[in-house]
């Protein structure tokens, strides 16, 4: 007799049909961590190395095999750039269900929607921004765009490594692949219909998405940019008083037509490296008095010496014996 | 990265050998024809009378004679045989088949009592109405999501079934019972895996290695009966995205 299924066991049914079967690898399922849009991730076990790490795999119907595209892209986008502030991959291939799956670093941290609670600075919050800015701007340099920054693709470790993952939705710079120069990175599987990202597509996170990538329009570094712009407010959203000037970096960085906002990621990262060493910024043009108070402000150990040197000289000059 | 990995996995993991249930239903041998129609009623018949219940919220009874007025228009009738895989899911044209029969009965409100002049299919209703006494009525739902829930329900009972027969034919009882423990049963999944060794009397290392057998074989079953109730490559793709693609 078939038993009565509730809904909650109709769920449990569905994730269990979807867990990955890593039957011939050399991975033992532990548990699941979470699902994204494309797949699951899950802890596995590597038993030829006896450590943990993360297996990612694509749910198990993939009707039009776009999100194996995209899962297969991203493990060799990712296999190439090598930085600290990139996830790196252990392994890829099919499981014996057909399933393309990856391997990767297993990261014990926390997302930066909630690591962000526990960090009331925001100096601590920017210099967080800063290593975000690196691993793009590391990627843009080497071709590749990510297109879905928001914090819940930033991980953070419990020694503060930050690190920028899901690269499922990034795409080579149309340049770096007209150029195929050797330094860039080799796009990976071949798109099975090549207007899966292309014009009038539109994939990413809204709130976080570039104006231009949620109009389907062909995107660059600074849709990236707008997104990076989007983070920095989202990091500062629940400051009482934003300082002027990184209020203009904000403004800047998610401005709506591209060519008013930052054009590298670079630019970007200086601006918010001058805010935090005290330093002018280009996107808050300063007049001469700003100017002069932020010289004293941050020569004040100078002066004062300069001021005391100065008093002691006179104070000698007036009290010298005649 | 191993020179092997290539799009197209999911295509190798389907099995395709089984003939869609549609082709089978226009099969000139009668026994196959038959056959064919036990499937389909066997999956379909809970989802239709609870979307009559839940959906259009009849009585028991007038959902019972609507049910039975179904299938047996779907078979006097050969309703199957206007079905177009290109422009519609199975499922949904069986929906909206269920929908325009609903519609009709109430147009013709001097008709004779229903089930008068229908073949009578043994169809366990009390079970069904049982069924929707302990879920609870999620009347809200629109028509799509609620069929589909109740075909989903439907579609992995059967499986569940398959696999508890199949697992007892290949001596493999405990991997079953595993399965239902740890993903059927409510507060299953709060226990870990050593809870599990100690109750069954095996290893932890067993309970992973059973659960991974028991899971493997229900999608492989579960695939298996939904390519028999879809038409073609392209509906079951859809189908097992819809019914087993977990929420996005």
């Amino acid at each position: 007799m078939t038993r009565l299924l509730s809904d909650s066991a109709i769920e449990r049914l569905r994730e269990a049909a979807d867990s990955p079967d890593l039957a011939g690898t050399r991975y033992r399922l532990v548990e699941k961590l979470g699902q994204g849009g494309m797949g699951g991730v899950f802890r596995v076990e590597d038993t030829a190395l006896d450590r943990q790490v993360a297996l990612k795999v694509i749910s198990v119907a993939d009707p039009d095999e776009t999100s194996s595209f995209r899962l297969l892209q991203e493990a060799h986008v990712i296999a190439k750039l090598e930085h600290p502030g990139i996830v790196p991959v252990h392994d890829a291939g099919l499981l014996s269900d057909g399933r393309p799956y990856y391997t990767m670093k297993l990261v014990q941290g926390r997302r930066l929607e909630e690591h962000v609670a526990t960090v009331p600075a925001l100096s601590d919050r920017l210099r967080i921004f800063l290593r975000i800015c690196d691993a793009v701007a590391f990627a843009h340099a080497h071709g590749v765009l990510h297109r879905d920054l928001k914090p819940s693709n930033v991980m953070v470790g419990p020694f503060g490594e930050v690190l920028v993952m899901d690269w499922g939705l990034s795409k080579l710079m149309a340049e770096k692949v007209e150029n195929s120069a050797s330094s860039s990175v080799d796009p990976g599987p071949k798109k099975p219909d090549s207007s899966a990202t292309s014009f009038g597509t539109v994939l990413g996170t809204p709130g976080y998405m570039s104006p231009e990538q949620s109009r389907g329009e062909s995107v660059d570094q600074r849709a990236d940019v707008y997104s990076l712009g989007a983070i920095l407010q989202f990091l500062s959203a629940d400051l009482s008083h934003v300082p002027r000037a990184l209020a203009a970096i904000r403004k800047q960085s998610i401005a709506e037509d591209r060519t008013k906002r930052y054009q590298t990621v670079q630019d970007l990262a200086s601006d918010v490296a001058h805010f935090l060493d005290g330093l002018p910024v280009s996107a808050y043009p300063e007049g001469r008095l700003t100017r002069a108070w932020r010289w004293i402000v941050r020569n004040g150990v100078w002066i004062l010496l300069l001021l005391a040197y100065v008093a002691a000289r006179a104070l000698l000059i007036f009290f010298r014996p005649r | 990265m191993p020179d092997d990995t290539q799009i197209g996995g999911m295509r190798q993991q389907f099995p395709t050998t089984r003939w869609s249930i549609i082709e089978r239903t226009r099969s000139a041998q009668t026994e196959e024809r038959q056959r064919a129609l036990d499937s389909l009623i066997s999956a379909y018949w809970k989802p239709v009378y609870k979307y009559i219940r839940l959906h259009w919220k009849r009585e028991n009874e007038e959902a019972k004679d609507l049910t039975q007025e179904f299938f047996s228009r779907l078979i006097e009738k050969n309703l199957l045989d206007r079905f177009a895989p290109r422009r519609a899911r199975l499922r949904t044209y069986l929906r909206i088949c269920v929908d325009g029969l609903v519609i009709n009965a109430d147009k013709a409100a001097q008709r004779l009592k229903r089930g008068g002049d229908v073949t009578l299919l043994r169809l366990d209703f009390e079970t069904a109405e049982g069924e929707l006494k302990e879920l609870p009525l999620a009347g809200a739902d629109n028509p799509e999501e609620i069929f589909t829930r109740e075909f989903a329900r439907s579609l992995f009972g059967l499986a569940l079934e398959r696999l508890r027969s199949e697992c007892a034919v290949n001596g493999k009882t405990i991997h079953f019972q595993l399965l239902e423990l740890y993903d059927i049963e409510e507060g299953g999944r709060q226990l870990t895996y050593d809870d599990v060794a100690r109750r069954f009397g095996i290893k932890t290392a067993d309970v992973t290695n059973y659960l991974a057998y028991a899971r493997k074989e229900f999608r492989r079953i579960v695939l298996d009966e939904l390519r028999t109730m879809t038409a073609s490559e392209e509906e079951f793709r859809r189908e097992a995205h819809t019914l087993l693609g977990v929420k996005l």
